[in-house]
């Protein structure tokens, strides 16, 4: 009995890529199916999208090879400053300034359009012998066997591998083709993305401002210009993304604040509806979750892709420590350390994304005084700040080899 | 399929009750849990010793191409598939005749191939058969007589070839952890699986196996942390599972 492929993967966004060249630099043969048609990843122009990546994600990439090919377009950043504020008078009192001093590592981590790491990671792909890019293909049915896995595209074309690793997004049908069910809801509250081009330099500092409807991230991107996400109760983003664009930026420059001088809209705006979902179970026999398909996060802490990224990072080793015992990778057991690995970590996310996300997107002025209190706290107390930095950083807990900058 | 020889040291009280778990070998939910639970840490205690003994890199593709190996209680062929997957020529051999067909089955839907026999150490080195490894793994608790069945194991192997051998450690905390605590409390093995006075202390098996005609080169803990739910290897913790290494001389 042969497969076509040791591991097919489902998805060819950001994860599924990455995953795909951790497992073939250890030896694995994988498949991607994508899709999106063969050259319709990274096209040019800016999205609106743009990744804070953390230093352990950022070392996961130069592991597998691509974080040379997109470090000149990567902002590092010197500083995140979390922020109490309130719609028109800026930054409250009680500010948490995370400096690169603040960790030995270097800077805390990287800001990244979505089409440069996208292009990079594609590009990677089609280059490793190991790998086989199948675009333009979506997966109608899949088959569990005793020892293998087959998948059915929509062509008609059948494909077997030992296992199959769904990397398909939070309405992921590789989960759902399984009988994994998922939890989670709605926020309430959508997201509005876009690019801005501002008068004074960033000097590579990010922004979380806590507003009371919900967060404003401010990432800083190469050159004087930054992405930022805005978060708004769902009816309210769909009013403001209706709006003309000058309309759009009278209502965000009370918000934004000056002080990054005049500030003018640089390409499209996108919205998007935030929501949490979460699968059951991250494995079932011979088949595993990643990312997104696992676990869609709020926004609010930047940590979908590096939770991803992560599970990219702890799938990878897993596997590929049990390729070398001899063992059959695919089946429910070997699984289920991954699972393990993952699931008590992300809970801890979810938990702490929640507490902040209620706490922050909170008008009662008793919890705005607890909140400032608390950034206060954060400031005067050195060690906790440096230990919320390295978390910010991603830099504590059970990390993968791959995110320590080792091989696996 | 060859028949057990007459001087076998198989005690058959003891095959009759591994016969009766046969076939639930292959269930990681099922009866072998807790061999399915230990079996990373077994595999990589195995591989590294061979790598090292072999000088084989277990980064490449079938590391273990061209080594003749015999895994003894084979069982389900829990040990035998990995190794056939690392590229080893194996030899399963079984007392239990109700395995055999098991294993066959398995390692058929595994696409692999492996020379499952219903035989013993004994009948294997009387017919004259020689490997470069010998897997004897929670064996020697279950025969009546280790000594001659250890000095078989050796007659086994090639000169400088290497036997694992796998045993639990006989002392009060073993008596609690693997009797009472697997077999009675966690219910992890169906009561009277193991007999705590045939267990056997690491100065007994070192002393046996070198009477046997092999140089012992290692020994190493197995140990289950009940927090993380997960087996580790010990350098210095022999207390109740625990494994070794040692070589024929060449």
């Amino acid at each position: 009995m042969s497969c076509d492929t040791d591991i097919l993967i489902v998805g060819g966004g950001l994860n599924g890529p990455a995953l795909a060249l951790a497992l073939a630099d250890t030896g694995f043969d994988v498949i991607v199916i994508d899709a999106q048609p063969p050259g319709a990843r990274g096209e040019e122009g800016f999205d609106g999208r743009a990744y804070a990546l953390t230093l352990a994600s950022q070392r996961l990439l130069t592991a597998i090879g691509v974080w040379d090919s997109v470090k000149d377009h990567a902002q590092p950043l010197s500083e995140v400053r979390v922020s109490d504020g309130k719609p028109g008078t800026g930054a409250g009192p009680f500010v948490v300034e995370f400096e690169r001093g603040g960790i030995d590592e270097g800077p805390a981590g990287y800001i990244l359009e979505d089409r440069f790491l996208s292009r990079a990671l594609t590009d990677a792909i089609k280059a490793h012998p190991k790998v086989t890019l199948i675009g333009g293909e979506t997966v109608v049915a899949q088959a569990v066997g005793p020892a293998d896995v087959t998948i059915s595209l929509a062509s008609g074309r059948e494909l077997s591998g030992r296992m199959v690793v769904g990397c398909d997004g939070r309405r992921s049908g590789t989960a759902a083709r399984a009988g994994i069910r998922r939890t989670g809801h709605d926020y309430g509250q959508s997201g509005l993305v876009c690019a801005l081009e501002h008068e004074k330099p960033h000097g590579g500092i990010a922004h979380q401002l806590f507003l009371p409807p919900g967060p404003l991230a401010i990432l800083p991107l190469p050159g004087d210009m930054c992405s930022i996400v805005w978060t708004e109760t769902t009816a309210e983003a769909a009013r403001v993304h209706a709006l003309d664009d000058a309309a759009y930026m009278e209502h965000l420059r009370p918000r934004f604040g000056d002080f990054l001088g005049e500030i003018k809209l640089a390409g499209k705006r996108f919205t998007y509806p935030l929501n949490l979902t979460l699968a059951e179970a991250y494995v079932s026999d011979r088949l595993a979750l990643v990312g997104d398909a696992a676990h869609g996060v709020h926004p609010i802490a930047g940590q979908g892709l590096n939770a991803g990224l992560k599970d990219v990072g702890a799938l990878a080793e897993v596997l590929t420590l049990a390729r070398r015992r001899g063992e059959d990778f695919g089946r429910i057991d070997v699984l289920e350390r991954y699972q393990r690995w993952r699931r008590f970590d992300v809970a801890t996310m979810v938990a702490a994304t929640e507490t902040a996300n209620t706490v922050f997107s909170n008008d009662n002025p008793l919890v705005r005084v607890g909140r400032g209190v608390g950034l206060g706290v954060i400031n005067a107390l050195p060690g906790l700040k440096r230990f919320l930095m390295r978390e910010a950083a991603g830099l504590t807990g059970d990390l993968p080899r791959l995110m320590q900058g080792r091989q696996i | 399929m060859p028949m057990i020889s007459a001087d076998t040291t198989v005690d058959p009280s003891e095959v009759a009750k591994f016969e009766a778990m046969a076939a639930e070998w292959w269930d990681p939910a099922g009866k072998f849990k807790p061999l399915h639970m230990m079996n990373p840490v077994r595999l990589d205690y195995i591989t590294s010793q061979i790598a090292a003994e072999f000088g084989r890199d277990l980064t490449g593709p079938r590391p273990f191409e061209g080594l003749r190996l015999l895994d003894i209680g084979c069982g389900g062929g829990l040990l035998s598939e990995p190794m056939a997957r690392l590229g080893a020529e194996v030899v399963g051999a079984d007392a239990a005749e109700r395995n055999i067909p098991v294993a066959q089955i398995h390692a058929e839907q595994s696409g692999l191939e492996i020379d499952y026999r219903h035989t013993t150490a004994e009948a294997l080195a009387e017919a004259g058969e020689q490997f470069d490894v010998v897997l004897n793994m929670e064996v020697v608790e279950h025969v009546s007589d280790p000594l001659a069945y250890l000095t078989a194991c050796q007659q086994l192997l090639k000169p400088g070839g290497m036997m694992i051998a796998s045993t639990i450690n006989r002392n009060p905390k073993s008596f609690m952890v693997a009797i009472v605590g697997a077999e009675r409390v966690m219910r992890w093995l169906p009561v009277g699986t193991h007999d705590w006075s045939k267990f056997i202390t690491p100065a007994e098996l070192e002393d046996l196996i070198t009477r046997a005609g092999l140089r012992p080169v290692d020994a190493k803990g197995f140990v289950f942390n009940p927090v993380s739910w997960q087996w580790s290897i010990s350098t210095r913790d022999l207390s109740v599972n625990y494994v070794t290494a040692s070589l024929k001389p060449a």
